[in-house]
């Protein structure tokens, strides 16, 4: 099996927007090619984790080999490349990619290319893939396969004439979709007596095998007992086991060039593999690394907190335990005068966000409070030290603050003109800068600079909202510049709330100051004393409400048979204190904060 | 040694109304020489304990004490006197219900003994009267005032405001009106609403709507206008009197001295040997009757409160008082230094924020402090 002749291999990716039939057609490949028994087929057989079958995403790369006899009579290896279809993810995308020699590039016939289509797409170009453009769906009566050819040829620049008409859901023309594999992408390259050289695409912990590593294998061999070491940081380790994936792991000897599979070595963690890592023989090592590695960096940051305060050893093990399977995920532990203990952690971008969170609850069982994210902003101090700033609240003086860098991303957004108008005005409001507006028929393509800030914060639901959901929505890091930012503390009864605390742009300050002090007026109950809510912007209050004290509350009756009820009362109340947080003379329920962070969400 | 109040709880009632939360229970039928030997068997249980101590106080309450036969209240009062060093003016007060009938009997109970009546008028209003489940209507809630002052040197009555719907004009023309037939002390009770009652499940369906508090809070200072406007000034949350003419005996559990609680669910705070013992009675009448008539007693629980208890316990019964309390009376009571008992910082807010005073030695809540004494004492007691 392994060590085929490289010009009978193709390794392909799909590249598709959300819901166009990227895990449809993936099925149906693996299934007319007999690769997987009927009995054991079952949707989306690629997205194992429950979260990417639930929610029709893929989170980790993975791949399948698909033996197929083409029409020429010779049987053919195909390696699919299953890759995360997420921006957050693009850098693992673009080494999914870069084990790629060709992509399919899937288009639902009647809706069109959408953003996301669009940024995975020029990865693809960039990774100089052959493109095969895949029309699905054209089954339905809605398909209007010549416009969407059309606009493939206008909008992405890529002759779509000879576009594979199919509809993945009832099988119609697979056999051309694998024709065309066969015909139009081109086989690898690679040469089987150099020294090894493979690509690390993703890895996974597996609580028998330790880590697991998918690589694609460019020169060389990989062999089970093979020492190799690991280009970026030099780690050696012996290989238990290679072997390919159908998409059951199956061990073979070796892995020659052109090849995808996996390998074992009794690696302990995630962290000690990193993606896009060139992987070379330990005794004959390469003189230079395969191209693109880049170690991977968080963009977005936030704290997590148990909303259960006894639940915080819990968080620990859990975020460690999670660390283990997703290195790409940071954490720090972080203590907050309103929340308690917690975990300053850093994400790829707000999808990975999403998913880290929406595991740590279901996997571990765990109740958690997300403050508001943060992106990264490089700080200048006015001593020529260069700091950068993943939390606000450890933001220094700005006295000594020379200059604030924010990150920049380049926007795509694809839209029906009725709609522009709003999405231009929300886009101009987060201080965006028009790059290109371009029609497709009746549909608009915007691309916009925007702070990276002004999108963490809200900016998907106000896009869908205003697009009533037909905005489409991608972006990719496009670097950083100086802004006028200015933190924003909260303070409760003159004390500052370090989890409500924020970055924004000076002209946004009072309105979003002025927003969370209505808010928290709605949310904190009266008291005893009158609470005051302020924003400010170092010692200046830029908005500010109180909360006034309540009026009337005590007992109409009490005599002595209620001495005992008052009192076991009244310990009740100093036990339900402890889960307050004091601010001076005034106690808030943390829950009120964990509200306020709720609807900021 | 402090002298003693002594309550005494006769638990039946014609009706159960739908805002009382009380031990209450309506019964066909009470066989009242039977409680009567009960009660006395009680009484005399607890006197054989306490020794010969001066007595403050003897307050009948319920339930619906003037539903007791008159010689019943006679015999516990003329026992009581035996038991224990009475003076001559002693405080009797007897909780009745304004209905024809108890008012009939009235006469009979100051015969008895009974010097201070208490009665449960309400309202003055029929509809309201409707609403609260009374038994009697606004003619002989009149009547039966007018009834008790001409027999009792001291009268009180109680109402309760802040209904649903009761506007602050209408509450200061009832309060006149009920103020116009001069008694010397009245209780005014927020209508609140109490788990378990009829009124919590209307409540808990929206089917009652209570003002908010803020307008909870106005009512209450109409309240003290009006009264004050007849010589009536507050001395407690709730409570109204003449100066002079306070009720001795609910003085006695505010300023958290010694009681007796005798029959069904009455509870006992007793000083001994440094100890502060708390004694609770079995709460269901059938059963406490058994008790008594096997053990000559019905005492479920009897424990030696815990110095920082007897503090609690000691300052949100106090605060709720004009007057306020003595730091050197809450060490006596609970056997802790004063500093021990308050938080020092709340303290001082509460006095910036003029919800406490110092007046004469003694810290008192003002009627703004008064006003939100149960948020109070969460953050101020320690």
């Amino acid at each position: 099996m392994p060590d085929t002749p490289l010009d009978h291999i193709r390794n392909f990716s799909i590249i598709a927007h959300i819901d166009h039939g990227k895990s449809t057609l993936a099925d149906r490949l693996i299934q007319s090619t007999g690769t997987v028994a009927a009995r054991e087929m079952k949707e989306q057989l690629l997205d194992n984790m429950e979260l990417e079958r639930e929610r029709g995403i893929t989170i980790k790369a993975q791949t399948v080999r698909i033996l197929y006899k083409a029409k020429d009579g010779e049987t053919y290896t195909l390696n699919l490349m299953d890759t995360p279809g997420h921006v957050d993810f693009a850098y693992e995308v673009s080494r999914s990619l870069a084990a790629c020699e060709g992509s399919l590039l899937v288009v639902d016939a009647s809706q069109g290319v959408e953003a996301q289509t669009l940024a995975n797409v020029y990865q693809a170009i960039d990774a100089n893939h052959e493109i095969v453009p895949i029309l699905n769906k054209i089954d339905l009566p809605a398909a209007e396969p010549a416009r969407v050819k059309q606009q493939i040829e206008d909008v992405i620049g890529l002759d779509a004439s000879d576009a594979v008409e199919i509809s993945a859901k009832t099988g119609l023309n697979i056999e051309g979709v694998l024709e065309a594999i066969v015909t139009r992408l081109p086989p690898p390259q690679g040469d089987a007596k150099a020294t090894l050289k493979a690509l690390l695409v993703d890895s996974w912990y597996d609580s028998y095998l330790g880590v697991v590593v998918l690589v694609r294998v460019k020169d060389g061999q990989l062999r089970k007992g093979q020492r190799v070491r690991m280009m970026s940081n030099g780690a050696a380790h012996t290989i238990e086991q290679v072997g390919i994936f159908t998409p059951k792991m199956i061990a073979a000897d070796s892995l020659g060039p052109g090849e995808m599979g996996y390998m074992t070595a009794a690696i302990k963690m995630v962290s000690d593999t990193n993606v896009g890592d060139t992987i070379t023989d330990d005794r004959a090592p390469a003189a230079s690394a395969l191209p693109g590695f880049k170690p991977s960096v968080p963009v977005v940051w936030c704290g997590l907190y148990p909303v259960d305060a006894d639940d915080f050893e819990k968080l620990r093990d859990s975020v460690g335990k999670l660390r283990l399977n997703d290195s790409s995920f940071h954490y720090e532990a972080e203590t907050s005068a309103a929340l308690g203990l917690g975990y300053r952690c850093g994400f790829l971008g707000l999808l990975h966000l999403e998913i880290v969170q929406e595991r740590l609850s279901r996997e571990f069982g765990l109740d958690l409070i997300a403050t508001a994210p943060s992106v990264v902003y490089k700080l200048k101090k006015t001593n020529g030290e260069e700091i950068e700033l993943h939390n606000p609240a450890d933001m220094p003086d700005p006295s000594v603050i020379a200059e604030i860098q924010e990150p920049w991303i380049k926007a795509t957004i694809m839209v029906p003109d009725d709609y522009l108008g709003p999405v231009l005005t929300l886009c101009n409001e987060r201080r965006g800068r028009q790059v290109e507006l371009t029609y497709v028929g009746n549909r608009a393509m915007a691309m916009y600079r925007l702070p990276l800030n002004e999108v963490v914060f809200d900016f998907y639901d106000r896009l869908k909202s205003i697009s009533r959901g037909y905005a489409s929505f991608d972006y990719q890091v496009d670097g950083y510049e100086a802004g006028d930012l200015v933190k924003i503390s909260i303070l409760v009864n003159a004390e500052p709330v370090d989890a409500l605390s924020f970055m924004a742009h000076r002209g946004q300050a009072d309105r979003r100051g002025r927003s969370i002090c209505e808010r928290l007026k709605e949310l904190i109950p009266r008291q005893l004393f009158k609470i005051p809510i302020q924003a400010a912007i170092g010692g200046r209050v830029i908005a500010r409400e109180t909360i006034s004290a309540l009026s009337k509350d005590v007992t109409a009756k009490c005599y002595g048979g209620d001495i005992s009820r008052k009192r076991k009362l009244l310990d009740k109340q100093k036990e339900g204190k402890k889960r307050m947080r004091q601010f001076g003379k005034v106690e808030i329920p943390q829950s009120a904060f964990i509200a306020a962070l709720k609807m900021d969400a | 040694m402090e002298p003693l109040a002594l309550y005494i709880h006769w638990p039946f009632c014609r009706a159960k109304c739908p805002y009382c939360d009380f031990n209450s229970h309506v019964r066909e039928r009470v066989d009242q020489a039977g409680w009567r030997h009960a009660l006395l068997t009680e009484l005399r249980y607890e006197a054989a304990r306490t020794g010969r101590r001066p007595l403050a106080s003897i307050f009948f309450g319920g339930g619906t004490p003037s539903l007791m036969d008159p010689e019943t209240a006679g015999a516990l009062i003329a026992e009581a006197r035996a038991l224990f060093d009475a003076p001559a003016d002693l405080e009797i007060t007897l909780e009745a219900n304004p209905t024809s009938v108890e008012a009939a009997k009235l006469a009979d109970f100051h015969a008895a003994g009974v010097n201070r009546l208490s009665l449960g008028i309400q309202a003055l209003d029929g509809a309201a009267l409707q609403f609260l489940g009374r038994q009697h209507d606004a003619a002989q809630a009149i009547a039966a005032l007018e009834t008790g002052r001409a027999i009792f040197p001291r009268l009180s009555f109680d109402l309760i405001y802040a209904r649903p719907g009761q506007t602050e004009a209408a509450w200061r023309a009832e309060l006149r009106r009920a103020l116009d037939i001069a008694a010397d002390h009245l209780s005014l009770y927020q209508l609140t609403i109490e788990p378990g009652t009829r009124f919590a499940t209307l409540h808990a369906r929206g089917e009652i709507a209570l003002p908010d508090d803020d307008a909870a809070a106005r009512l209450y200072g109409a309240t003290a206008e009006e009264a004050a406007r007849f010589g009536l000034l507050p001395y407690e949350v709730s409570n109204y009197a003449r100066p002079g003419a306070e009720s001795r005996h609910n003085l006695v559990y505010w300023r958290y001295g010694d009681y007796l609680g005798i029959g069904p669910g009455a509870h006992q705070r007793l000083l001994v040997d440094g100890a502060l013992i708390a004694v609770r009675r079995h709460r269901a009448p059938e059963e406490w009757f058994a008790r008594v008539a096997r053990d000559g007693h019905a005492i479920v629980e009897e424990t030696a409160l815990a110095p920082e208890d007897r503090a609690r316990e000691a300052l949100l019964m106090g605060l709720r008082l004009t007057e306020g309390i003595d730091p050197a009376r809450i060490t006596a009571r609970s056997g802790l230094p004063f500093a021990a008992c308050i938080d020092p910082t709340m303290l001082t807010a509460c006095l910036d924020e003029d919800y406490l005073v110092w007046r004469e030695g003694r810290l008192c809540a003002t009627e703004e402090g008064r006003l939100r004494l149960d948020a109070m004492l969460p953050v101020l007691l320690r």
